[in-house]
């Protein structure tokens, strides 16, 4: 429980802005990620929110090496595996998996379930104990598709089920380490409740570690033992589920718990939010100082030139000069 | 005093496979000034009925029956029932409608102040110079900084919850007596959600128009409805004010949605409450309730009557109502 599977220093990915006409030139850069850091450790979840454009889904995909990474450090079980090749990464591939936010697009129409599940092995040139059909079945079984179903296409499935195709097809290799990019968001809240305690259940069996990203702060308060919270590229918060959800320190954190309307209408009417005015700045530019300085009630003349760096409050790690 | 009154609305869309029975008889009716919310998950039929009511639907390939009686500005009339020429001069004018999605509900290729004085013209014979300051008017209204410059803006200069600002302020220009918002703040992050909530409650308080919220996050609507009607499978089966919805709700289906939201206010137990299985087709609905093969109450029901028989809407206490074999009969 206590050893980091993923280490992640610093981890910054741009995007490259090009100018327009044959003799292009980088006119900037579309700062995604911005020097994040963390550690997952074995079976542990984190969960990574934060509204559109935060970086946080980029950050998943860095960390999977589906994009090069621009700067900073990634290690897997202590391997550093930052600058390695597809090649070489292929190995690691059968022990880090993601499953996708769109169950519709995630899935090829024309293949059959079966065979999606499958091409994990053949990909990687494994062959399960019992023959790969006999694999998939047990693995359709686990996630609560009826095995008999191998040979249907997705377009037969419903989104909850197709999420559970996709959850089968990301525990084929047995990994240890999943990224899960918004992996509810798509579904209805009935069958949302679903899926979120099959990924519950998983983990629990199968020992898995998961890196959880979602926009939604109450699915992730209840998958997460760790929460960060990104704003605009950077950590802003990074604090064990229980702990941010109780006090928050960073004051996005606060704006951004209070923008979640609760199910219930008398607590909901009673209860002051906190509304941000405005939008999330372009990344390209960012705010100096501190990211949040646009949007923030608090906002002095330090948060508009030095940037926050972040430091421990108790169990939280927050990036504020004016923490609560 | 109630401005729409809609009566056993059912709307089928005939498929090679069968007809799709969207919505099933259901009837409603909202009053001046309150926030009649319509929640339920996808393909219950919220968005249909809406569709409906403003004949965005194709009556060519649609099977529409029953009534919905409006009053508008020129006397009563009934919307299911009218030539779609003549129901134009009350679209957008008497009834408005925001969509969900901001991104694909402008046109690219017309500045914002031109989308927004098309809509008045269309409605008021005056000079183009007193729309273009009504316009500006409303863009103040909906919190665009600096409208008399921003109205030049073309959609794509827009962040999605601006550009949602400038739907409502399109959809607000006439007045409208009412105002459909389908999803308005789905596609939108938490913290502009807020902002637009908070803005649509601001408006109906000065404008007293009625508003049909049409939305599947029960968080939404804790916070901005005065009444709830809960649809599954084409039918409204429940319908309550919302304080007795979320207080003591009478349908299964209700207390299994109120149950799988994970939220923030309760400590986060180890699992949630799912409902089991999916929502039935459409084209073949189950003999006896539509949520009965998802039920977990159904054995508290004698002889599989949930299976085999409809249970109709039957009122439960006052202003509440729900469609449900348990309790039936039983008035608090």
């Amino acid at each position: 429980m206590t050893s980091p599977i993923l280490e992640v220093t610093n981890l910054s990915k741009f995007f490259p802005i090009q100018s327009q006409g044959i003799f292009s030139k980088v006119k900037g850069d579309n700062k995604a990620v911005n020097g994040i850091s963390f550690t997952l450790n074995a079976g542990e979840t984190l969960g990574l929110v934060g509204e559109s454009g935060c970086g946080k889904s980029t950050a998943g995909r860095t960390i999977l090496k589906l994009y090069e990474p621009t700067s900073g450090t990634i290690k897997f079980e202590g391997e550093d595996i930052t600058n390695y090749s597809a090649a070489k990464m292929k190995p690691l591939r059968t022990q880090m998996q993601m499953i996708f936010q769109d169950p519709y697009s995630s899935l090829n129409p024309r293949h059959t379930i079966g065979s999606i599940i499958a091409a994990s092995y053949e990909i990687q040139k494994i062959t399960p104990e019992n023959g790969v059909k006999r694999a998939v079945q047990d693995l359709m079984d686990r996630v609560g598709l009826n095995p008999e179903h191998y040979n249907r296409y997705p377009h037969e499935f419903s989104g909850g089920q197709r999420q559970r195709i996709g959850i089968a097809r990301a525990l084929a290799l047995k990994p240890k380490f999943i990224v899960c990019d918004e992996p509810v968001s798509a579904l209805d809240v009935s069958i949302q409740a679903q899926v979120i305690n099959l990924l519950d259940d998983l983990r629990d069996d199968f020992g898995l570690s998961y890196l959880f990203i979602a926009h939604d702060l109450s699915v992730v308060q209840h998958i997460s033992q760790r929460v960060a919270v990104m704003y605009l590229g950077k950590i802003m918060e990074l604090a064990p589920t229980t702990e941010l959800y109780k006090t928050p320190h960073h004051p996005y954190t606060k704006a951004l718990l209070s923008a979640i309307p609760l199910p219930d209408p008398v607590t909901e009417r009673k209860r002051e939010q906190i509304i941000l005015s405005g939008d999330i700045p372009n990344p390209v530019n960012p705010p100096t100082g501190c990211v949040f300085n646009t949007r923030c009630w608090k906002a002095q003349d330090k948060c508009r030139t030095t940037e926050p760096t972040l430091v421990q409050i108790g169990a939280s790690q927050v990036a504020c000069h004016f923490p609560d | 005093m109630t401005i729409l009154d809609v009566k056993n609305l059912s709307v089928g869309f005939p498929t090679p496979d069968g007809v799709v029975r969207a919505v099933n008889d259901i009837s409603f009716s909202v009053s001046a000034g309150e926030t009649l919310a319509i929640v339920g998950e996808s393909g219950s039929g919220k968005t249909v009925t809406n569709l409906a009511l403003m004949g965005l639907l194709n009556t060519n390939t649609t099977q529409i029956s029953g009534s919905a009686m409006f009053k508008s500005h020129t006397g009563d009339i009934d919307l299911l029932g009218m030539d779609p020429n003549e129901l134009q001069k009350y679209r957008g004018q008497d009834i408005s409608m925001i969509f969900q999605d901001p991104m694909s509900s402008l046109h690219p290729y017309f500045s914002i102040g031109d989308q927004i004085i098309e809509a008045h013209q269309v409605h008021n014979k005056v000079d183009p110079e007193v729309s273009k300051a009504r316009a500006i008017e409303l863009l103040g209204l909906v919190g665009i900084p600096d409208p008399a410059s921003r109205i030049n803006s073309f959609p794509h200069q827009f962040s999605g919850g601006m550009r949602q600002r400038v739907m409502i302020a399109m959809a607000l220009v006439n007045n409208p007596s009412l105002l459909i918002a389908d999803e308005p703040t789905t596609a939108l992050d938490v913290t502009v959600q807020a902002q637009i909530l908070g803005l649509l409650k601001d408006l109906q308080r000065e404008f007293k128009m009625a508003i049909i919220l049409i939305t599947h996050d029960l968080g939404v609507v804790a916070g901005a409805a005065d009444r709830v009607n809960v649809m599954y499978a084409g039918r409204i089966v429940e319908s309550a004010g919302v304080f007795d919805l979320y207080a003591k709700p009478a349908m299964p289906y209700t207390q299994g949605l109120l149950d799988s939201v994970p939220r923030l206010d309760r400590p986060h137990t180890d699992r949630l409450v799912a409902i089991p299985g999916q929502p039935p087709s459409m084209i073949s609905l189950p003999d006896g309730c539509s949520f009965a093969p998802r039920c977990s109450r159904i054995s508290e029901v004698a002889g599989n009557k949930c299976l085999t028989t409809h249970p109709e809407l039957t009122l439960r206490a006052d202003n509440h109502s729900a469609r449900c074999f348990l309790g039936e009969g039983v008035r608090a």
